[in-house]
């Protein structure tokens, strides 16, 4: 079965549904909901056999590269800091098809945001290589 | 595995033959890193074999099928070198008591210039008898990648002298580490924390030993009103304090008592002495917050440059400062470690605290917010994101509690 990353973005992608606040500023209820979502998500993939794990990231990101030889790694914040596309987290799904990681992925988009209405966000999907030959 | 029946009933005793069966061979001059090895083996074989077969003797059948390992080891390795014998440990005379065994293998597993994942990894498997699968479990890594940084540990332990004095502080943090990792993992860490200290209770008779023990006691007491059903982390002055395990309570209150009977205070008696002070309140508004401050007025005087050298207690005592004194008090604490601590997400939390403490709701929720920002544990920063926004539900519904930021 293929395996399939789905990525949560902090920001960055196509053009957002509707804007919506940082979920600090939500009704605390909305924020309940929205949480209590996301670990429903987690035990449904469970239950189905699909999941394969799930982690958040924090929203610090830093650049690095070899600074050359004897000298210390070079790091920047990146060229666009505030702007520029940031990955939040992901769920690594195994699933039969493309189509369904797709559903699973539309699934998570459609959590509840401010009011409980769906956030609509944009999930990135994306197949992970396998190690070996499917024929193997 | 963890719900295999027939591994239950024996797993406690057989852990507990892990300490005594190595420190036996390492005393007879094996080299450590071959003995764990083996009795690692032996283990793996004990869990195998005893269902079907119980051991008259479990530790003589421990360490007969070790030595085994180790003769069949050597048998292939003498080849290539021969053994070092001289570099290692001439047993001890009369060293046979089970407390002896502990101690003698936590200085070997807590070296000082091993790195602390290392000691941490270490102390779980020769000590505490785990396997390597549920230690890589319990900090969710691949069982390779634990078995690697297991045996990378004992090379460097390779030719070291293991007869040294060992260092008793670092032992008691290697112990706190394994405490502190086991609130999150899948395997018990905090209960074996708990085992292990006990176990060095019974091999020292330093106060700092039973002060650690004190305070993990008077911490576990609270874990199972730590979060609620959701796993939501519920804070100390929410929790159901009938939740609280007031056997363990009275234990570690108990082994505090002692401890400090020998009059020689540490960081360890004191951090429990204020967790005691915490169970001991009926209710949050009954906290005996005068008394935890002169706890922390201890605690930070341990410390030439407490900001620099120890600033998670300065940011402690800013709370208790901010209870006793007042919130501007507590927050004018909390600006000495803003150097320090300024991008650490508990600095936040708790200058968010302190604007809750002192009515500033709109405040409160800004630092809340800053904190989940920062936060680098999942329960953690969503327990922060719903502070912020009911700290700032409240502040939009009742403006007049809310004032500006006194800063």
């Amino acid at each position: 079965m293929p395996k399939y990353l789905l990525l949560k973005h902090y920001r960055g992608g196509p053009a957002p549904h509707h804007p919506f606040p940082p979920m600090d500023q939500w009704a605390p209820e909305d924020v309940e909901a929205h949480m209590a979502f996301l670990r429903h998500v987690s035990e449904l993939l469970e239950e189905n056999g699909e999941f394969v794990g799930a982690h958040a990231l924090t929203p610090t990101r830093t650049w690095v590269r070899y600074g050359g030889p004897d000298a210390a790694p070079v790091t920047t914040e990146g060229p666009h800091p505030e702007t520029s596309d940031l990955v939040a987290g992901w769920y690594m799904i195994d699933v039969e098809s493309y189509q369904r990681a797709l559903q699973v992925a539309a699934y998570v988009s459609s959590e509840p945001g401010p009011g409980g209405k769906p956030l609509y966000e944009w999930i990135d999907v994306r197949e992970v290589m396998s190690e070996a030959p499917a024929d193997a | 595995m963890i719900d295999d029946p027939t591994r239950l009933p024996d797993e406690g005793a057989l852990r507990a033959l892990v300490p005594r069966v190595l420190a036996a061979l390492v005393r007879r001059g094996e080299d450590f890193d071959a003995a764990e090895d083996a009795l690692q083996d032996a283990l793996l074989e004990a869990l195998r074999v005893w269902p079907e077969h119980p051991p008259r003797d479990p530790r003589a059948w421990l360490a007969t099928v070790a030595t085994r390992r180790l003769v069949d080891a050597r048998r292939s390795e003498a080849a290539r070198r021969r053994r070092e014998e001289a570099t290692y440990a001439e047993p001890r005379p009369g060293a046979a008591e089970a407390g002896d065994d502990t101690l003698f293998l936590l200085f070997c597993c807590c070296v000082p210039h091993l790195a602390p994942a290392s000691q941490v990894a270490l102390t779980l498997r020769a000590v505490g008898g785990l396997t390597t699968r549920e230690i890589a479990d319990a900090f969710y890594v691949p069982e390779a990648t634990m078995a690697q940084r297991i045996s990378r540990a004992k090379r460097t332990l390779q030719g070291r002298r293991l007869d040294q004095p060992g260092d008793l502080a670092v032992v008691l943090r290697v112990l706190y580490l394994v405490y502190t990792a086991g609130h999150a993992g899948r395997v018990d860490l905090a209960g074996e924390a708990i085992r292990l200290a006990r176990q060095l209770t019974l091999a020292t008779d330093e106060p700092e030993a039973r002060g650690l023990l004190a305070l993990m006691l008077l911490n576990h007491a609270r874990l199972a009103a730590r979060f609620d059903a959701e796993g939501r982390i519920v804070p100390l002055d929410r929790q159901d304090r009938d939740l609280w395990d007031t056997r363990e309570i009275a234990e570690g209150v108990r082994i505090l008592q002692s401890a400090l009977a020998a009059q020689c205070p540490g960081r360890y008696q004191i951090e429990a002495a204020i967790a005691a002070l915490h169970d001991d309140a009926a209710s949050s508004d009954e906290t005996d917050w005068a008394q935890i401050l002169a706890w922390y007025d201890d605690l930070v005087a341990l410390s030439d440059d407490p900001v620099r050298q120890d600033p998670a207690a300065v940011l402690g005592r800013a709370v208790a400062v901010g209870h006793v004194l007042g919130s501007a008090g507590g927050l004018r604490e909390t600006d000495r470690l803003r150097q320090v601590l300024g991008e650490r997400h508990r600095w936040h939390a708790v200058r968010g605290h302190l604007h809750e403490l002192g009515g500033d709701l709109a405040a409160a929720a800004t630092a809340y917010a800053e904190a989940a920002r920062r936060a680098t544990d999942v329960a953690e920063r969503d327990h922060l994101v719903r502070s912020a926004a009911r700290a700032r539900a409240v502040s939009a519904r009742c403006p007049e509690r809310s004032e500006p930021s006194a800063r």
